[in-house]
């Protein structure tokens, strides 16, 4: 650091004998933010979609397809989401089976994580393999070899909730796993030796050490195990037979008129996830400021 | 999300009066219930997957299949979609090498650059990701519309011809592909940078490494692990994907994931469908061992 001090002086100097003063400043200002600015750049537009859908969640179209032009501004989309016949039931659907396929996933995926990192024993590798495999397989293969194996078993007049459970678990599984997986590989094992040095038996050391300190990455898989599931199209695509989730509903409405309420849908789904994270910060602020 | 791949296999925690940390015994057991879960339903099907992919092809859906050992399945599938395949790894390469150009400097801006806004500005990359990625595409299909706003002032600026168009172009199908996959791309490369420690780009400096060399040398190859894992969670998806090439692009734009899920939805020619998926995966888990040989993190299987 000591030796950045006599050129930062040097450079601070220079412009002010210089008569490109101003100029110089600005391309040095320029230097030393054009990443922020690109990266602001590219935060606004990964939000265009998002405004387009906020936009026309308050569209009243003339037509009954409701993608094309704003038209006038109207409450009523919000105020009849569940108007358009079949879109409250297929969120409800959505809602259910992400919601026991990320209590599955996230369960099976920390055990799986605690093994691996924890403990040790043989076939530890073909594990890692085997858990890696299904992150490696394009979507619409792993929904194929599902209804492949439904249809064979002869179960395909059952598809629905069960199948798209089995089929949601199956591809969270492996981002619980490397979720939890890194942040008990990034924790201090001392701890736990200094409550066991402490007297605590190996379940309380658990409860009260090592299972709150392993938190934040179990919560941090589930939200992502939710957000995976809930969006998914391509498997479900496969798996759900005649049930239709929200994505499959949005796939299929594509096709015929265009509800506006699914751009109201689409608006909620975006401030819940984001009053969500902003909860989440919160507390992790509050939890980091009662630690210090 | 934010780990990605990025995983370590060995816990960091230091050895403490020369035991090791890892537990012997009975822990083994907890993996079971997630592996019955994988073998059962993933290993399974696709040892299935590969035995549909024999089956005589002169079958039907109505009458069944027999099972003829009809590896000439292969031959014709690779003979009929080799133009497929190509376009797919061909859009899929060209989506991940922009999502890198895009995402790079975006993680590097939060991880160095965003002082005390880096935890907001973490959450503005996620949140978008939150709404139905299918809302999203097909609000790119609107706005990228011949009639819509970017077309437009494309046209004005003569960046495009009058007559140009943006839907329908592999170049709407390439940008749904970047958009819809970005998150994944920067979220591994974050926690990575995040992981540098600033006091090695400061001896860099110290050293007179200018900027640019400083980070050539040093938080370049720090944060290699998210490039790659990255580039994998980009690259994976989007070489299967066929939304977007469905919503965005036209017959002509199709992908091998389009061939897949109408042999297997439309016209259930099983036979055909599982040799293609079964291509896709082989080609596909190849060139991920390769690449991850290549770039020297087999830490991340």
């Amino acid at each position: 650091m000591t030796a950045t001090v006599p050129r930062d002086q040097e450079t601070r100097e220079r412009p002010a004998t210089s008569p490109q003063a101003p100029r110089r400043s600005a391309v040095r200002w320029l230097a030393d933010h054009i990443v922020l600015i690109i990266g602001i750049l590219v935060l606004i537009y990964t939000f265009v979609p998002i405004a387009y859908i906020f936009a026309l969640s308050f569209n009243q179209p003339s037509a009954r397809s409701a993608t094309a032009q704003f038209e006038g501004f109207t409450l009523n989309n919000w105020t009849s989401i569940c108007e358009p016949e079949g879109l409250c039931e297929s969120l409800q659907l959505s809602v259910l089976v992400s919601i026991v396929a990320t209590i599955l996933a996230t369960v099976l995926g920390t055990l799986m994580a605690f093994a691996l990192v924890r403990h040790s024993f043989r076939g530890r590798s073909t594990s890692n393999l085997v858990i890696f495999l299904p992150m490696a397989t394009p979507e619409v293969v792993m929904g194929s070899s599902l209804l492949a194996m439904f249809v064979s078993v002869g179960v395909d007049g059952l598809l629905g909730f069960a199948t798209l459970v089995i089929a949601h678990t199956l591809f969270c599984l492996s981002f619980v796993v490397v979720t939890v997986k890194a942040r008990l590989a990034g924790m201090d094992t001392r701890l736990e030796q200094a409550a066991m040095d402490l007297y605590a038996n190996e379940w309380q050391t658990f409860r009260l050490i090592t299972l709150p300190l392993a938190m934040p990455g179990i919560v941090a898989a589930a939200m992502l195990a939710f957000s995976l599931s809930f969006d998914d199209f391509i498997v479900s695509n496969f798996t759900a037979g005649q049930s239709v989730t929200f994505p499959l509903y949005v796939y299929g409405s594509k096709l015929k008129e265009f509800p506006p309420q699914l751009f109201v849908v689409g608006t909620i789904m975006f401030l819940v996830s984001f009053l969500f994270v902003i909860a989440g910060e919160i507390w992790r602020r509050r939890r980091a400021a009662a630690l210090r | 999300m934010t780990s990605g791949l990025d995983t370590a296999t060995e816990p960091s925690g230091p050895v403490v009066d020369g035991e090791t940390s890892k537990r012997r015994g009975w822990g083994w057991l907890l993996l079971v219930p997630g592996m019955l879960w994988l073998a059962v339903f993933f290993l399974f099907p696709t040892v299935q997957l590969f035995f549909t992919s024999l089956y005589d092809p002169s079958g039907s859906y109505e009458q069944g299949y027999t099972m003829t050992w009809h590896f000439a399945n292969y031959v014709d599938a690779v003979r009929d979609t080799w133009d497929l395949f190509a376009r797919s790894f061909v859009y899929a390469g060209i989506a991940t090498a922009v999502c890198l150009a895009l995402g790079y400097p975006l993680a590097y801006a939060i991880a160095f650059k965003a002082g005390r806004w880096k935890h907001f500005m973490l959450v503005l990359v996620i949140a978008p990701f939150f709404t139905s990625f299918l809302l999203r595409t097909l609000s790119w299909r609107t706005i990228l519309a011949d009639q819509g706003p970017v077309v437009d002032f494309l046209q004005t600026i003569l960046i495009l011809p009058e007559d140009g168009r943006l839907l329908a172009t592999p170049v709407a199908v390439i940008a749904g592909l970047v958009y819809n996959f970005m998150p994944f791309m920067t979220l591994p490369i974050y926690a990575s940078l995040d992981k540098v420690d600033h006091r090695l780009i400061e001896a860099a400096g110290d050293l007179y490494a200018s900027p640019f060399t400083g980070f050539r040398k040093v938080t370049l190859p720090l944060s290699m692990p998210g490039v790659v894992s990255g580039t994998l969670l980009t690259f994976i998806p989007a070489s299967g994907d066929y939304i977007n090439a469905e919503l965005l692009g036209t017959p002509n734009q199709y992908m091998i994931g389009n061939r897949i899920q109408s042999a297997f939805l439309t016209e259930h020619n099983y036979p055909l469908a599982a040799s293609l998926s079964l291509i896709l995966m082989a080609i596909v888990v190849v060139m991920v061992v390769f690449y991850v040989r290549r770039t020297g993190t087999e830490d991340l299987l």
